[in-house]
């Protein structure tokens, strides 16, 4: 999230596309019922079906399942083409006025951007993006046009390649309705009036697709066009489905990132820390710190064995090759049997991947698995699955009891980024551990495996700086010491950094995530401890806990003024120059260097960005600088847009099991969710008996009229079929109950009616409430840029079971 | 001081933190159910589920409207089960609430049989009634009721009987103004007023269709009979059932032993 | 009807009327002098587990054990409220019986469980054995599939062989160190539920 959820309560008009966020997070309706009281603030729900947010909503737009971006890019011809966007705004703080590279093209029959290229190792295409970018002129300097009318402008490429995305075309592709399309359109645009706040509000249904990333995009590009970010009540606002998903992706534990947002080195790229620095390391934007970031995290896994002379031990850091190694990649490298150990801690695969089924037969190639978790999980009993032989699995599997979040202490970043300390209310029952000592313990035992100098290249183990024992009794981790590492420290005197202002790239501070310097530098009262509540202002509450980066709470604030310093919304003012552009009162945390002019900061309010303005073009993205519809991997129909184009080129093809367009054996849209009383792969959730209570059963939501024409009834026991279960040239399926609604409703795509159902998929074969798994369906297929599996759009089959 | 909620139906997004609470409040356990084809369950009120969301689906203006209603013991002012238990086990509290006094009840049932709203259970091992306390216990200590407490968007409001009036007549205005022009206050006139009030967003005509609350409460015949013709011996009547009640258990020991 | 109410509560007087609210072993009515349980128990504030809200939630504890969980009125997000999942927090823990008293969740893994190749059954282990066995086999696997340099002579240090996944669910300290002992070991097959 850009802004927080209490700042919701600044909204005008709230955008929920692709979440739920009245089922996900509950607690957001709450301020979100504050704007709707206190403003008049509307909310949109744009949902293939009507939820529980989608029941509460002041207009719901049903749009088939994989079809944002032609929903979204409706909004952006819409606002281009009424002239709704925020004039002034744009000007300034994006990238609109400047001009394009004049050899940039697209091809609207093929949907391919200029500089495409076969990538035949990932059976799909990539880009060369060097047309992707702006003309400069002889000094360097990017060329524009303020007035944004030169045919080349951003502004202007953006309205002609979105011209095509008329409310008919935008009909037909997703299903809903032409008048209530422009309804939802002319509301939303609304907030492009300098006082008005927009609030784009979304989750996994934007972002699990593969065009997922593309999708986020086109998000950011209309709240670009309408002024919407760093004000406050705007934002782009991921809902983070998880307690600490916002931190453990800061703590970067994902393959192709390090701690704090940096790529993770790779063999062709960055052979050495030089290259890494120079290939990574922008002019401009705050990234100019890079090095003093990655230096200072190499201090804190190697400490003093870190010097100018070896690099800071860079070379300890494995380098990628050139695979995927997310999800999906490392599960197909499992399969094939070069991975050979799995450690899963509190994650449960083997229910949440997708073709989960698949997953669970690559792990018995396994040799071994550690699992981590308070309830027997699927990931750790796969080999109890039905259909499985233990006796034929040789995986030898260790789990290990760990601890309920009450039952530890630690911190948890939430969607806003605050970092708030848990404390632990509880002792643990039997012998469990909390993952933190079982981590510490572990990784000690395999130091002393290695003490002995014997094995592969032990020195990154047997030097790594593992110092976190208790000073009274070493056994036991003491968290203040993690804590101090994380937020960074003076090599020397051992003294936590105030920030990561004070970090070098010189080896005198080590940091163990650069985003988090601040959180823990007060050692007796740290700042994500603090629990001081605002009593006036704009909800910022900058005296609870502690939010990165530096505890702001909206990130990109100078955009809530204009380049002179007026608040766009004097009810919501943010910041206060005097005359001289001196900042006298602000109500959050500056987003910009202290020692900046007045002028210089208004030049560069998007500070991590080089060209520090918003981009409505990008070349940030593998599969293009503008987002453009492509169906999702299976889809009912064509590609009524790019009609050579099939799904996102650029993203890989993985297996050989999706369902051609229009396949007659799985003629139903199928979409994916979460509901309120379950959690993920429901291994804590399905162990609850409250919960369990109110959700007991896997169900699938199906129209009334594809009921009847199924012959089938509220409650009666259903048979789901995708092509990820056909095994030797059968069909398989799984069961669930069906539930008949007309919550759900057919959709008439380009004149053809089409039946859409939904499942949620938090049960399995383990647990006190039991049901199959849903991520059997699933096709192992992904978004071009991270790989993000397409949950939330496929083709499926439905009988009855009789 | 009377004391009141306000369950306002418009604000009600059916997340069911109140179902739950109130079982984390009450120790209550968990039932074993079934997914029927509907999101509301448990199915009907027991012993130990003593309110849940009602789910529903109807049409409204052309439009399909799924609605979210907190359904439980309302609080009668005239309330059937008063008037029909035969042990003077149910009465009224000083905040206007209904409460049973298990340690009175003499397990006859009539309460739940003769209940309004079928939001009393019998539990047949302990044979007792139970249904909601309104959370005495939390308000004698000063607490908000445990469902109004965790409710996140304020569709469970609690307060003294006067400010419930007052916050349901200004709701009713906006939510009147907000696209539900029929809406209407459930709890006023109905049965001399319900502890629990409503605000009902699409009126309340098929009350019973649309939120699962009766359109228009009555007390049941029988338990009028019962009030006027019995409450005069209720006192030999309740006698004369524990007695009953006692050689029904001395039997059931002598039968355990032999 | 409200005159024979009148009469009733004449007759056994008002003081009575509170002090018939006895509760059970299972709740039903309240102890009007009695306090409630949660004013035996100390207050710890600590964070919901769920979702990306972040809402603050205060667990009752008395000797040590949980008694009570509810929403943290002081939390300037949740202002006390929670969702479902979020006020069922306690029956991780703990679960009420019929009679509602609590007993421990009987799911909850409390030893470390292992399951031998071709086993249909976990067997209990120390948790001595299990550390020096996973720290062997991690120490086998790597060192039989270590790439120190790759084809091109580039430094890699790197082991394909060992797949690592993290989690949301755990605190932003346990995922340092999870990332930290992930990379020093070269392994690169690391991700998370953040995908999926």
């Amino acid at each position: 999230m850009t802004n927080h959820w209490i700042d919701y309560k600044n909204s005008d008009v709230f955008m929920n596309i692709g979440g739920n966020t009245a089922e996900n997070h509950p607690i957001s309706m709450k301020w979100i019922e504050k704007a709707r009281q206190e403003r008049g603030a509307k909310l949109i729900v744009v949902d293939p079906r009507i939820s529980r947010t989608a029941a509460v909503a002041d207009l719901h737009v049903p749009i088939r399942p994989g079809t944002n971006i032609a929903y979204l890019g409706g909004l952006i011809n819409y606002i281009l083409e009424n002239e709704l966007y925020q004039k002034e705004y744009v000007r300034h703080y994006t990238d609109a006025p400047f001009l394009v590279n004049e050899d940039f093209t697209f091809d609207e029959e093929t949907g391919l951007f200029s500089g495409v290229q076969d990538d035949p190792a990932r059976n799909a295409k990539k880009y060369d993006r060097s047309t992707w970018s702006y003309q400069k002129d002889a000094a360097g300097n990017i060329r524009q046009d303020p007035e944004m009318q030169n045919p080349q402008c951003v502004l202007q490429i953006m309205k002609q390649f979105y011209a095509q995305y008329t409310l008919d075309k935008v009909s037909k592709i997703t299903g809903c309705d032409p008048a209530l399309l422009e309804e939802s359109y002319k509301l939303y645009a609304s907030t492009g009036q300098p006082d008005k706040a927009g609030n784009i509000l979304y989750a996994m249904g934007i972002t699990q697709f593969t065009h997922g990333s593309q999708n986020v995009r086109a998000v950011a590009m209309v709240q670009l066009l309408l002024g919407n970010m760093g004000i406050p009540g705007g934002g782009v606002n991921a809902q983070r489905g998880q307690s600490n998903v916002q931190g453990s992706t800061d703590m970067a534990t994902l393959y192709h990132i390090i701690p704090g947002y940096l790529g993770a080195p790779k063999a062709a790229l960055h052979p050495t820390l030089a290259d890494y620095i120079e290939k990574e390391t922008p002019a401009t934007s705050w990234w100019a710190n890079k090095p003093k970031y990655l230096v200072s995290m190499l201090k804190a896994f190697w400490g003093d064995h870190a010097t100018v002379e070896n690099d800071f031990c860079y070379d300890y850091l494995p380098k990628l090759d050139h695979r995927d190694h997310s999800h999906i990649g490392m599960y197909k490298y499992m399969g094939e049997g070069e991975v050979k150990g799995l450690i899963c801690w509190a994650d449960n695969p083997a229910v949440t991947g997708p073709s989960a089924g698949h997953k669970r037969e690559y792990q018995t190639k396994l040799e071994w698995l550690v699992s981590v978790d308070i309830f027997e999980n699927e990931t750790a009993a796969f080999w109890k699955a039905p259909g499985m032989n233990p006796a034929e699995i040789e995986t030898e599997v260790f789990l290990l009891p760990a601890t309920a979040a009450y039952e530890r202490e630690g911190t948890k970043a939430n969607s806003g980024r605050w970092i708030q300390w848990q404390w632990q209310a509880q002792n643990p029952p039997g012998e469990c551990k909390a993952d933190l000592q079982i981590v510490y313990e572990l990784f000690k035992k395999v130091q002393e495996k290695y003490a002995d100098g014997s094995g592969a290249f032990p020195d990154p183990i047997v030097k790594a700086n593992w110092n976190y024992g208790k000073d009274e009794d070493p056994a036991q981790v003491d968290i203040v010491k993690v804590c101090l590492e994380i937020n960074g420290y003076n090599t020397s005197t051992g003294a936590p950094v105030t920030n990561f202002v004070g970090l070098q790239d010189d080896g005198t501070t080590a940091c163990g995530n650069w985003l988090f310097s601040g959180y823990y530098n007060n050692l007796d009262n740290p700042a994500c401890k603090s629990r001081i509540k605002e009593k006036e202002g704009i909800g910022s509450n900058l005296g609870w806990a502690f939010a990165w980066p530096l505890n702001r709470r909206i990130v990109y604030n100078r955009c809530s003024a204009d380049p002179e310093g007026n608040p766009w919304n004097p009810e919501l003012q943010v910041f206060w120059w005097d005359e001289e552009g001196k900042l006298v009162k602000n109500l959050d945390i500056p987003d910009w260097p202290g020692a900046w002019s007045f002028e210089e900061v208004a030049q560069f309010p998007f500070i991590m960005l080089p060209i520090g303005r918003g981009r409505l073009f990008s070349d940030a993205v593998n599969d293009g600088p503008l987002p453009a519809h492509f169906e999702p991997a299976e889809s009912p129909v064509p590609n009524l847009l790019y009609p050579k184009a099939t799904f996102n080129p650029v993203s890989q093809r993985w297996y050989d099991n999706y369902a051609a367009v229009g396949d007659s054996n799985y003629p139903y849209i199928m979409t994916t969710y979460r509901i309120t009383e379950h959690y993920q792969s429901g291994a804590l959730t399905r162990n609850i008996p409250w919960l369990n209570e109110m959700m007991p059963e896997l169900f699938v939501e199906i129209d009334e009229e594809l009921a009847e024409s199924l012959g089938i009834k509220n409650g009666d026991l259903v048979r789901i079929e995708s092509k990820r279960l056909v095994h030797n040239g059968e069909q398989g399926g799984i069961e669930a109950k069906a539930c008949v609604t007309n919550r759900i409703k057919p959709m008439i795509i380009n004149g053809e009616k089409k039946h859409i159902v939904g499942m949620p998929f938090h049960w399995g074969f383990m647990g006190m409430a039991k049901g199959a798994v849903t991520n059997d369906l699933i096709p192992s297929v992904g978004d071009a840029n991270t790989t993000i599996p397409e949950f939330k759009a496929f083709l499926c089959n439905i009988r009855k079971v009789v | 001081m009377k004391k009141s909620m306000l369950i306002d139906n418009s604000k009600c997004i059916g997340c069911r933190a109140c179902q739950a609470a109130c079982k984390q409040w009450n120790q209550l356990p968990a039932e074993k159910t079934e997914f029927t084809g509907t999101y509301e369950n448990p199915p009907r009120f027991s012993p130990i589920t003593w309110t849940k969301i009602a789910f529903r689906e109807y049409e409204q203006n052309g439009k399909l409207s799924w609605t979210f209603t907190k359904l439980g013991c309302v609080h009668c002012t005239d309330a059937a089960c008063i008037k029909v238990c035969p042990a003077n086990a149910i009465s009224h509290t000083e905040y206007g609430t209904v409460v049973i006094d298990e340690k009175r009840c003499i397990g006859c049932n009539y309460c739940a049989a003769n209940c309004t709203f079928n939001v009393i259970g019998f539990d047949q091992a302990a044979n007792v009634a139970r249904k909601c306390t309104f959370c005495y216990d939390r308000i004698a200590a000063g607490m908000i009721p445990a469902c109004a407490k965790t409710c996140p968007t304020g569709a469970i409001t609690y307060g003294d009987r006067s400010e419930i009036m007052a916050l349901a007549e200004r709701r009713l205005a906006e939510v009147k103004k907000n696209g539900h022009p029929n809406a209407d206050i459930y709890g006023v006139e109905e049965l001399d007023g319900l502890a629990m009030m409503y605000l009902l967003k699409d009126g309340k005509e098929n009350a019973e269709v649309k939120y699962g609350l009766p359109e228009k409460p009555r007390i049941r015949t029988a338990a009028h009979i019962w009030d006027l013709v019995f409450k005069p011996v209720r006192a030999a009547v309740v006698l004369a059932m524990v007695f009953a009640l006692w050689i029904n258990k001395s039997e059931s020991a002598k039968e355990k032993t032999s | 009807m409200k005159l024979s109410r009148r009469s009733f509560l004449k007759l056994t007087g008002t003081a009575a009327a509170a002090s018939f609210l006895v509760g059970s072993g299972m709740k039903g009515v309240a102890e009007a002098a009695e306090p409630v349980r949660v004013h035996y128990g100390r207050e710890v504030p600590t964070i919901c587990t769920f979702c990306g809200v972040g809402c603050g939630i205060i667990c009752h504890v008395q000797n040590g054990v949980i008694i009570n969980a509810e929403g943290d009125p002081d939390h300037p997000i949740n202002e006390g409220s929670l969702c479902s999942k979020g006020s069922s927090i306690y029956n991780v823990s703990y679960i009420y019986d019929s009679k509602g008293r609590p007993k421990p969740n009987p799911n909850r893994l409390t030893k470390p469980l292992y399951r031998a190749p071709g086993s249909s059954t976990w067997e209990e282990k120390s948790w001595e054995w299990m550390y020096d066995t996973i720290a062997q086999r991690i120490k086998d696997t790597r060192d039989k599939y270590f790439t120190g340099k790759d084809e091109n002579g580039v430094t890699v240090n790197r082991t394909d062989a060992i797949a690592w996944l993290g989690s949301a669910f755990c605190t932003n300290e346990e995922n340092y160190l999870f990332n930290k002992m992930a990379r020093t070991l070269g392994i690169v097959n690391i991700d998370h539920c953040a995908r999926l």
